[in-house]
């Protein structure tokens, strides 16, 4: 069969046998026992030509509704921002996308220094000393924080906020239960993380704190206050954040946060369904060597010019099988890549704009929102996300809002049973006047 | 490739410049501290930089110049499938009812994306033999960890506490250990023999009522299938253990022998290697995990099932290990190796397996007479050279992979596997042609001379890439993992 990936001619194959010994490729198999050995074809789907390829997957693109025809006001973690086109053009060169891991740095310089310069670009925005070179997404980095500040302080219990994303939460306790940690959920109270059960729940048996920040609800959390508890005794404090927040938020870092993680998705990268994303991990100069993932350094090549490396590798599975301290390998490398594209594009001013407006616009809304009569649960300082309370289900709502062109927000009662008919609404730079004023329009309207 | 320093694109910043077009405020706008008490502002800015779009383009030109990929050439990386990525699959991804679709949208605005996972998962159940499979995990290493937890699950479901030791191959991939570490285990080893096979007998003997699990990979490390597999299951299964296959060298058996049949009870697939999705500079992967049916009660959450002609997600699973990621696995890579699936179909799979070993043999016997063969079976999809020879005239297999960057090649895995003195691993795949494979082993052979008649050329190379080889010890020993703005 001739196939465009699959280069070998009639002529190749025969001289290869030769070279090889063999009459027939079936020879090269012959050690796999019968038993085992598969006959005939295999039950998958039949090939296609490129263009009934193309046709297939369209049809099923086109079952989708997308968010460039239906404007939406979903967040709850993921956001849809403004991608700078450039983005694309960037992660589109072949020489980065079609790389390994750059374990060979004489000709991994390019991805190298991209990484160097994510790394920069998150400690900068997080205000810590030093961050990695990206993770999974922002859920599973905040589980890595986890399990890096009980390998550190050597205790077994972590406290999370019940404000901290709720499948967070849930990817945080599948992997303490691979370590045979406890995880003990601190209350909400008025949209943010009671501080008095906090107080309660700490002890000198803590390995962690863990906020979110903004959190889950949208809502500003007392860093300041949150710090002070959770370092009485050896606990590291663990905050998770939308970056883009961190345009008009004093970040983390400002707080004493030991280890800042989140996800970088808002610079550049598409929702896609939640992944994939970019988790990313800061931390402070004190923590460097326990932290998960790969590392970017910069150093000289034997002629003394600037290059990069990975860098303190001894913490790496490939190095310290067993004894590593977590089995993380590939990060997401051209996710990291759009992030810096992004960023830089974004740059310095431009991410302070872009963080006022997600601000702006979300008051806005909930004036907006207030005027037509519905209910806003707010009483704390908020971001770009907040919640409504509905006359009906989140679903129903949802329904309705569809018909009407959008499509709604979060359904808080998913994940807090006790949150009833609420619905997360979040606005970015990307959402219209036009656009809030209709979603006003039509939830003032629910019956 | 440019050999041009790069200048960081800090160093490249100046103030008042910019290099975004964001929307226009369109609404009234009020006074931030308004919308914030004082105390949550930041008082002091991200220093991001300040460049305009063409600056940041021939930034990441030049960075690109500076970087080795499959596309670039020829990447023969033992045990990572750098095999091409195809156009089709990067043009699909993109298209906005993939790549703009949120996660919390209803069901019924998705259903394009729900086939879709169904239908690759489905396809995936085939290839490997396997009862259900789940496309949760983000990676092979994510995928061993949710593996590895399964087991645990279904042995404590069991009551069978003290199964705490996961047995991998001296061969293993160092992820085997440190997933078995993460998921509440202890790593054991188990030897190969002098054919490079797990040496049975040691099995027999590591084997116990204290085992949760065998960690294969099938061809194995070395690039040799476990002929003796079926044996293998039996030790283990009559132990009360069971079979976890690593994905890794999946393609050399697409459509030739699958995991299922040979016993395994779970298995994870690299869809960045076997799969086509590209590696990306180190991700994003994909590393979806099949299990047989005694094992489906605690895959992870949500499941995506049919239920007549709609598909949704199923979060009803009592006993399952939990969440293992957000949302619903990495969907955009997901979408690029079911179109590749769909591109080469049952046949084409099979032919892929059929090439990627042919090619790696016929590599193998033209390498053997100037490199020492620590195993002289066909191999699979790879095989394994020993710089033995060479090191003796004072040329490490460093060395000569340092050497191949010269002629303008990604040099094969080296170091690995461990049991291997001075290895060198080959992967050549499917997707390269004769002429190709031939020009390298003419460097190779090259290189084998030149250990031999001016070992400096090698030992002191690369002589002609972008840079030098790198002060490493000294990027440990004081780590710069950032930029820092000179004041």
């Amino acid at each position: 069969m001739t196939h465009r990936y699959l280069p070998m001619t009639e002529k190749d194959l025969q001289e290869m046998m030769e070279v090889i010994g063999i009459d027939s490729v079936e020879e090269l198999f012959s050690d796999i026992p019968k038993n085992v050995r598969f006959q005939g074809d295999m039950n998958v789907e039949k090939a296609l030509d490129e263009t009934a390829l193309v046709k297939e997957m369209q049809r099923l693109a086109g079952r989708n509704k997308n968010t460039k025809d239906y404007p939406s006001f979903l967040g709850a973690g993921v956001y849809e921002h403004y991608i700078p086109s450039i983005v694309n053009h960037v992660i589109g060169r072949s020489e980065f996308y079609t790389a390994y891991t750059p374990y060979q740095p004489e000709i991994s310089q390019g991805e190298l220094q991209a990484i160097f310069e994510f790394q920069t670009m998150i400690a900068e925005l997080t205000g810590m000393d030093l961050a990695n070179s990206s993770m999974y997404d922002g859920p599973t980095a905040l589980a890595e924080a986890g399990m890096m500040s009980a390998g550190h302080t050597k205790k077994k219990k972590i406290l999370v906020s019940e404000t901290v994303h709720p499948e967070s939460r849930e990817v945080l306790v599948s992997n303490a239960k691979g370590q045979n940690l406890e995880v003990v959920e601190v209350r909400e109270k008025d949209g943010v993380t009671d501080l008095d059960h906090l107080e309660e729940l700490y002890s000198k048996d803590v390995a962690s704190v863990i906020v979110q920040y903004p959190n889950f609800l949208g809502n500003v959390e007392d860093l300041a206050a949150i710090e002070k508890i959770a370092h009485q005794e050896k606990a590291l404090l663990v905050v998770s954040s939308n970056p883009v927040s961190l345009g008009v938020l004093q970040p983390p870092g400002a707080f004493g946060a030991d280890v800042v993680v989140g996800d970088a998705q808002p610079f550049g990268i598409p929702t896609q369904l939640g992944g994939p994303h970019c988790g990313y991990f800061a931390t402070t100069k004190k923590l460097m060597r326990k932290v998960p993932g790969r590392l970017v350094g910069q150093t000289t090549d034997d002629k003394g010019e600037r290059g990069f490396v990975l860098t303190l590798q001894a913490r790496e599975q490939h190095i310290r099988r067993d004894k590593a301290t977590s089995n993380i390998c590939s990060n997401q490398a051209l996710n990291a890549l759009a992030a810096s594209v992004a960023m830089s594009a974004i740059g310095k001013e431009g991410l302070k704009n872009m963080a006022a407006q997600n601000l702006q616009k979300a008051h806005y809304a909930k004036d907006k929102l207030k005027e037509a009569g519905v209910e806003v649960i707010n009483g704390t300082p908020f971001f770009n996300e907040f919640a409504v309370r509905l006359p009906k289900s989140v679903r129903e709502v949802n329904k309705e809002l569809l018909e009407a062109g959008m499509i709604g927000g979060y359904d808080l009662s998913i994940h807090y049973p006790q949150k009833e008919n609420q619905m997360l609404l979040a606005f970015t730079e990307l959402r219209t006047k036009e656009e809030i004023d209709h979603l006003a329009n039509v939830l003032g309207g629910v019956k | 490739m440019s050999t041009e320093n790069q200048a960081l694109i800090f160093e490249l910043s100046q103030e008042g410049r910019a290099g975004h077009s964001l929307p226009e405020l369109d609404i009234p706008e009020q006074d931030i501290s308004d919308l914030l008490p004082e105390s949550f502002q930041r008082t002091e800015d991200a220093e991001l930089p300040e460049v305009s779009e063409l600056q940041i383009m021939r930034h990441y030109t030049a960075l690109s110049k500076r970087n080795h990929g499959v596309d670039s050439g020829f990447y023969p990386l033992g045990s990572c499938t750098m095999k091409y990525n195809p156009k089709i699959n990067e043009d699909v991804a993109k298209y906005p009812g993939f790549a703009h679709i949120h996660p919390y949208q209803d069901e019924s605005t998705i259903q394009g994306a729900l086939e879709l996972m169904y239908r690759l998962q489905t396809n995936l159940e085939e290839i490997t033999g396997m009862d259900q499979v789940t496309l949760q995990p983000a990676a092979g290493a994510h995928g061993e960890w949710t593996g590895l937890m399964l087991i645990r699950a279904f042995h404590e479901a069991n009551g069978d506490m003290n199964r705490t030791k996961v047995i991998v191959p001296d061969s293993a991939h160092g992820t085997n250990p440190a997933s078995a570490t993460v998921a509440g285990f202890e790593a054991v080893t188990v030897r190969s023999n002098e054919r490079g096979l797990v040496d049975l007998d040691h099995l027999r003997e590591v084997v116990g009522e204290d085992t949760a699990a065998l960690m294969l990979t099938n061809p194995n490390t070395l690039g040799l299938f476990e002929e003796e597999i079926e044996e293998m299951a039996t030790i283990v299964h009559e132990a009360g253990g069971k079979l976890y296959y690593d994905g890794a060298n999946s393609n050399a058996i697409l459509g030739i022998t699958r995991p299922g049949d040979m016993g395994f009870d779970v298995v994870h697939l690299n869809l960045h290697k076997t799969f086509t999705t590209p590696h990306g500079g180190g991700g994003p992967g994909s590393g979806p995990v099949g299990v047989k049916s005694d094992l489906v009660p605690y895959l992870p959450t949500p499941l995506v099932v049919k239920d007549g002609e709609e598909y949704r997600f199923d979060y009803n699973v009592p006993e399952s290990i939990g969440r293992v990621k957000p949302y619903y696995g990495n969907f955009g890579i997901n979408v690029r190796a079911y179109t590749y699936i769909r591109t080469m179909g049952p046949v084409g799979l099979r032919n892929v397996s059929e090439y990627a070993v042919l090619n790696a043999n016929y590599m193998f016997r033209r390498l053997e007479p100037y490199f020492d063969a620590p195993y002289t079976q066909h191999c699979k999809h790879e095989f394994v050279l020993s710089g033995r020879r060479q090191k003796k005239l004072g040329v490490r297999t460093l060395d000569m992979a340092k050497r191949l960057l010269d002629f303008g090649y990604h040099p094969p895995t080296i170091y690995f596997p461990l049991n291997v003195e001075e290895c060198l691993m080959v992967e050549p795949t499917e997707t390269e042609s004769r002429e190709t494979l031939d020009e390298f082993i003419d460097a190779m052979i090259q290189i084998a001379k030149e250990a031999e008649e001016s070992p400096e050329t090698v030992q002191e190379a690369p002589h002609n890439t972008v840079i030098g080889r790198m002060d490493e010890t000294t990027a440990a020993r004081k780590p710069v993992l950032r930029y820092t703005k000179e004041a």
